[in-house]
C-alpha cells in the first residue's frame, strides 16, 4: 500500500457526469469505490463533476469517465445538453478513455431512446445501439458471465429495451472468449474491445432486452451496463481495470501494474449477492 | 348484507388468527369480494370525514401524533396500525371495530397509507382531508421512481374534497397544486440541517453532504405556513402556530420526528380550527415516537435503542440525530420484499458521523453494509447474518449503551429476540 506510482504526480482526474441529475440507486457508490481504491494505493485521485449547461473540463486532463443512472425526469432534462458534449465524449472514449455508464447514460449514449409515447429522443451516438421503452419494468437481482471480468453480480431496474447493432458477422466476445485480458502494452493502446459487444451474457435476470440474453455493452474502453448496486464495489475487478487502464495510458514506459488489495469483504458481499433470488 | 359481511369478515378474521397469521390480508380480501363498497358505507358515516396520511417517511409517528392529539380533545378516532397500511388491512382494522350490528362509534378516521395503496383507497372511498409528508427515495423496486411516486401524491391530493396539508420543504410535496392547500414548514436555520432527498450523497468530491443544498432552493420560500418548527435543541422544540410562539419540552427524538409533529399540528388545526393550540402542544409534549422509532429495550443487561431504516433520507436523518461515540452500534439490513429488494440505497447514505468501529452488521446482507462502512473507513468488529448472534455480539459488554439500526424485517426479528415475544 506504499509504493507509489511513477505515472501519477498528476492526480488521477476522474469525471462524474450530472451527479445531480444522475444520482439514482446508489451510484455514487462507483465513484467512492473508484476514489478510495486509487487513495489505498497512495495513488493521487481528484473527483470532477460536470453538471447540465457548465463549461466542459479540458479533456486532456481526464482519465476516467463516470456517469450514473437517473429517472426520466432527470433523463430527459441532460439529453440536449448531452448531445452538445457528444462530440468530446465520442472523441474521448474513441481514443480509449476508460469510461462507465450506467443504466440511464447507458441509454443515451446510443443513437436514439423511443419514448413510450412515440418520441425519439436523440442519443450521443458513442455506442451504436437503440433503447425502446418497454411496457413492464424489468427488476431484480442479476448475474452476468463476462468475458473479461468473470462473473459480475448486480441489480438492474429499467423498462427500457436495448439492442446492439453489433458489426457484421461478429460473434460478441464474450461468448467466444474465455479469458483475454485487456492487453497493456507501451506503443499499443490496452483496449477491451475494439468494436462494440455485449458487456456479458446472463445467468440470472433480463439484461439489455429481455430476449437475447445479451446485457451492456462494451465498446473500446467504455463500459455500458444497467447494472445498479452499485456496480463497482462488488466487483472490484472492474474498478481496478478502469483505475489500471488509466494508468496505462499515462504511462511512458512499463505498464504499471496495481498494488493488491484485500478484496474478502468485495468478493463476501459478491457471493452473498450471487446467492440471493431474483 | 353489511350484516352478513360483517359476520364473515369477523369469522376469517378469526379464523386466519386462529392459524397464526396476523389475520389482516385475508378477511379484506373476503370482504372486498363479498361487498366492495363495504369500507365506504362504513366510514362516510363519520361526522368529521376521512383523513388520509401518506408520504415516504414518517407516516407511522405523524399518524400517532395526530391519533393521540385528538384523543386528548375528546375525539373519537378510528386509525390503522402499521403493517395494515393499505386497503385490505384498513377493512380489516374496520372488522376490529365493528360489532356485528354495524355500530362503528368514531368521530373520525385517520389512516396512514402508503403512497401507491393511498390512489387505491382513495378511488374506493371518497376522503376530507390529506396530509402528504415527502417524497423520498424509498423502495424503488417497487414504485419505480421517485417521480412517480410524486405523481401517485398528486392523485391523492386531488381526491382530498376539503382540504391538504402540504410539506412546504419538501419540492416535489410543495409543488402540488390543490384548491385549498396548507403548509406546513421548517425556520430558515432548521432548513439547513434537514436534507431532502435532493441532497443526499450525489457528488462524491464533497466532504458535506449537505453542501449541495444551495443548488435546491427550496420552491415554494413564499407560501406561508399555518405550523411552523422554528427550533430544535436536544429535547426542546419551539413551533409558530399562527404566528404565535408555542415553546415545548418533547420525548420525541430527532429533527424529523419534530417536523412530523408540525405537520400533524397543522392537519388537527385545519380539520379542527376552533382547536386551541396551547392545549395541543401540551398533549405533544407527553406522545412518545412509534414502534422502532427509537423505541428503548434492556436486553441481557444493556440498553438498546431501536431505529427503523428504510430508505437513505430516513436514515442520514437517524444518523444526523443518533450517531455519536458514546454507542456501540449495529446495522441489520435485510433485503426481504418489505425492506426493498435492492440495497444499493446504503450507497447514497453517508456514515462518516459514525465512530470508526461498528460493534456489528447482521441481516441477510450483513456483508453488504459491512463492505459500504468500509469505502467510508469504517471497520466491523462482528460481520454475523444471524440476528441473535449478531445481538449477542453486540450485547458482550452491557455497560456500553447500544444503538441498532434495521430494516423493517430485521427490525421485527430484533425486537422479537429482545422482548421474546411477536408484535404482528
Amino acid at each position: 500500500m506504499t509504493t507509489k506510482h511513477p505515472a501519477t504526480t498528476k492526480p488521477l482526474c476522474i469525471l462524474h457526469l450530472y451527479p445531480n441529475e444522475m444520482n439514482l440507486y446508489g451510484d455514487h457508490g462507483n465513484i467512492l469505490t473508484l476514489k478510495k481504491r486509487c487513495e489505498w494505493r497512495n495513488i493521487p485521485v481528484e473527483i470532477l463533476t460536470y453538471e447540465l449547461g457548465e463549461a466542459f473540463p479540458d479533456p486532456s486532463n481526464i482519465d476516467i469517465i463516470f456517469g450514473g443512472g437517473g429517472q426520466d425526469s432527470g433523463q430527459s432534462k441532460i439529453a440536449a445538453d448531452l448531445l452538445k458534449i457528444a462530440p468530446i465524449l465520442k472523441n474521448a472514449i474513441n481514443a480509449g478513455t476508460p469510461t462507465l455508464v450506467i443504466c440511464g447514460l447507458y441509454q443515451l449514449f446510443g443513437k436514439a431512446f423511443h419514448t413510450a409515447d412515440g418520441n425519439t429522443l436523440e442519443g450521443a451516438a458513442i455506442l451504436d445501439l437503440e433503447t425502446t421503452a418497454g411496457d413492464t419494468r424489468l427488476i431484480g437481482n442479476i448475474t452476468l458471465k463476462t468475458a473479461h471480468f468473470g462473473t459480475v453480480v448486480g441489480y438492474e431496474n429499467h423498462s427500457g429495451l436495448t439492442a446492439l447493432n453489433l458489426p457484421n458477422g461478429s460473434q460478441p466476445s464474450s461468448l467466444n472468449s474465455s479469458k483475454n485480458r485487456p492487453a497493456s502494452h507501451s506503443d499499443t493502446q490496452p483496449l477491451l474491445s475494439p468494436t462494440l459487444q455485449p458487456f456479458g451474457t446472463v445467468v440470472k435476470g433480463a439484461g439489455n432486452n429481455n430476449t437475447d440474453q445479451t446485457e451492456g455493452a462494451i465498446y473500446k474502453n467504455c463500459i455500458a451496463t444497467y447494472l445498479h448496486g452499485p456496480l463497482l464495489p462488488k466487483n472490484p475487478k472492474i474498478a481496478d481495470f478502469l483505475i489500471e487502464t488509466a494508468l496505462a495510458r499515462r504511462s511512458t514506459n512499463a505498464t504499471p501494474s496495481l498494488t493488491p488489495l484485500d478484496d474478502a469483504l468485495e468478493l463476501q458481499a459478491k457471493d452473498t449477492a450471487l446467492s440471493r433470488p431474483r | 348484507m353489511t350484516f352478513i359481511t360483517i359476520l364473515i369478515g369477523k369469522l376469517v378474521q378469526t379464523l386466519s388468527r386462529l392459524r397464526g397469521t396476523n389475520g389482516s390480508a385475508a378477511p379484506g380480501l373476503v370482504v372486498e369480494r363479498l361487498n366492495p363498497k363495504f369500507l365506504n358505507k362504513i366510514l362516510q358515516k363519520l361526522p368529521h370525514g376521512v383523513i388520509v396520511i401518506s408520504g415516504t417517511n414518517g407516516k407511522t409517528t405523524t399518524t400517532k401524533i395526530i391519533t393521540e392529539l385528538l384523543r386528548a380533545e375528546n375525539l373519537r378516532v378510528f386509525t390503522n396500525n402499521t403493517g395494515s397500511n393499505f386497503v385490505r388491512g384498513v377493512i380489516s382494522a374496520v372488522l376490529d371495530k365493528i360489532s356485528l350490528t354495524g355500530k362503528f362509534d368514531y368521530d373520525l378516521a385517520v389512516l396512514e397509507l402508503d403512497e401507491a395503496h393511498a390512489v387505491k383507497f382513495c378511488a374506493a372511498v371518497p376522503i376530507d382531508y390529506a396530509l402528504l409528508l415527502n417524497v423520498q427515495r424509498d423502495q424503488l423496486d417497487r414504485f419505480g421512481e421517485i417521480d412517480h411516486t410524486a405523481d401517485l401524491l398528486n392523485t391523492v391530493a386531488g381526491q382530498a374534497k376539503k382540504a391538504v396539508v402540504l410539506n412546504r420543504e419538501d419540492p416535489r410535496i410543495a409543488k402540488i397544486h390543490v384548491k385549498h392547500a396548507v403548509f406546513f414548514g421548517l425556520s430558515d436555520t432548521l432548513k439547513e440541517t434537514f436534507p431532502s432527498d435532493d441532497n443526499l450523497l450525489t457528488a462524491p468530491a464533497q466532504t458535506s453532504t449537505r453542501s449541495t443544498h444551495t443548488k435546491h432552493p427550496i420552491n415554494n420560500p413564499q407560501a406561508p405556513a399555518l405550523t411552523l418548527l422554528e427550533s430544535l435543541s436536544d429535547k426542546r422544540a419551539s413551533f409558530k402556530i399562527n404566528q404565535k410562539h408555542y415553546s415545548t419540552a418533547l420525548k420525541l427524538t430527532g429533527i424529523y420526528n419534530a417536523f412530523n409533529a408540525t405537520g400533524a399540528l397543522a392537519l388537527c388545526l385545519t380539520v379542527f380550527p376552533n382547536l386551541a393550540p396551547a392545549n395541543l402542544i401540551k398533549t405533544l409534549s407527553n406522545i412518545e415516537g412509534a414502534f422502532g422509532r427509537g423505541e428503548t429495550f434492556t436486553y441481557n443487561g444493556a440498553t438498546i435503542e431501536l431505529f427503523l431504516v428504510k430508505n437513505p433520507s430516513a436514515f442520514q436523518l437517524s444518523l444526523a440525530s443518533f450517531a455519536d461515540n458514546e454507542h456501540d452500534y449495529m446495522i441489520a439490513i435485510n433485503d426481504l420484499i418489505a425492506d426493498g429488494r435492492d440495497v444499493s440505497w446504503l450507497w447514497n447514505v453517508d456514515f462518516s458521523a459514525l465512530p470508526k468501529e461498528i460493534a456489528a452488521t447482521s441481516g441477510i446482507r450483513a456483508t453488504d453494509i459491512a463492505l459500504r462502512l468500509k469505502y467510508d473507513e469504517k471497520t466491523v468488529k462482528t460481520i454475523e447474518p444471524d440476528l441473535t448472534l449478531a445481538l449477542k455480539a453486540l450485547c458482550k459488554n452491557p455497560e456500553t449503551p447500544k444503538r441498532i439500526f434495521a430494516t423493517y424485517t430485521a427490525m421485527l426479528e430484533l425486537r422479537k429476540i429482545i422482548t421474546g415475544k411477536s408484535i404482528l
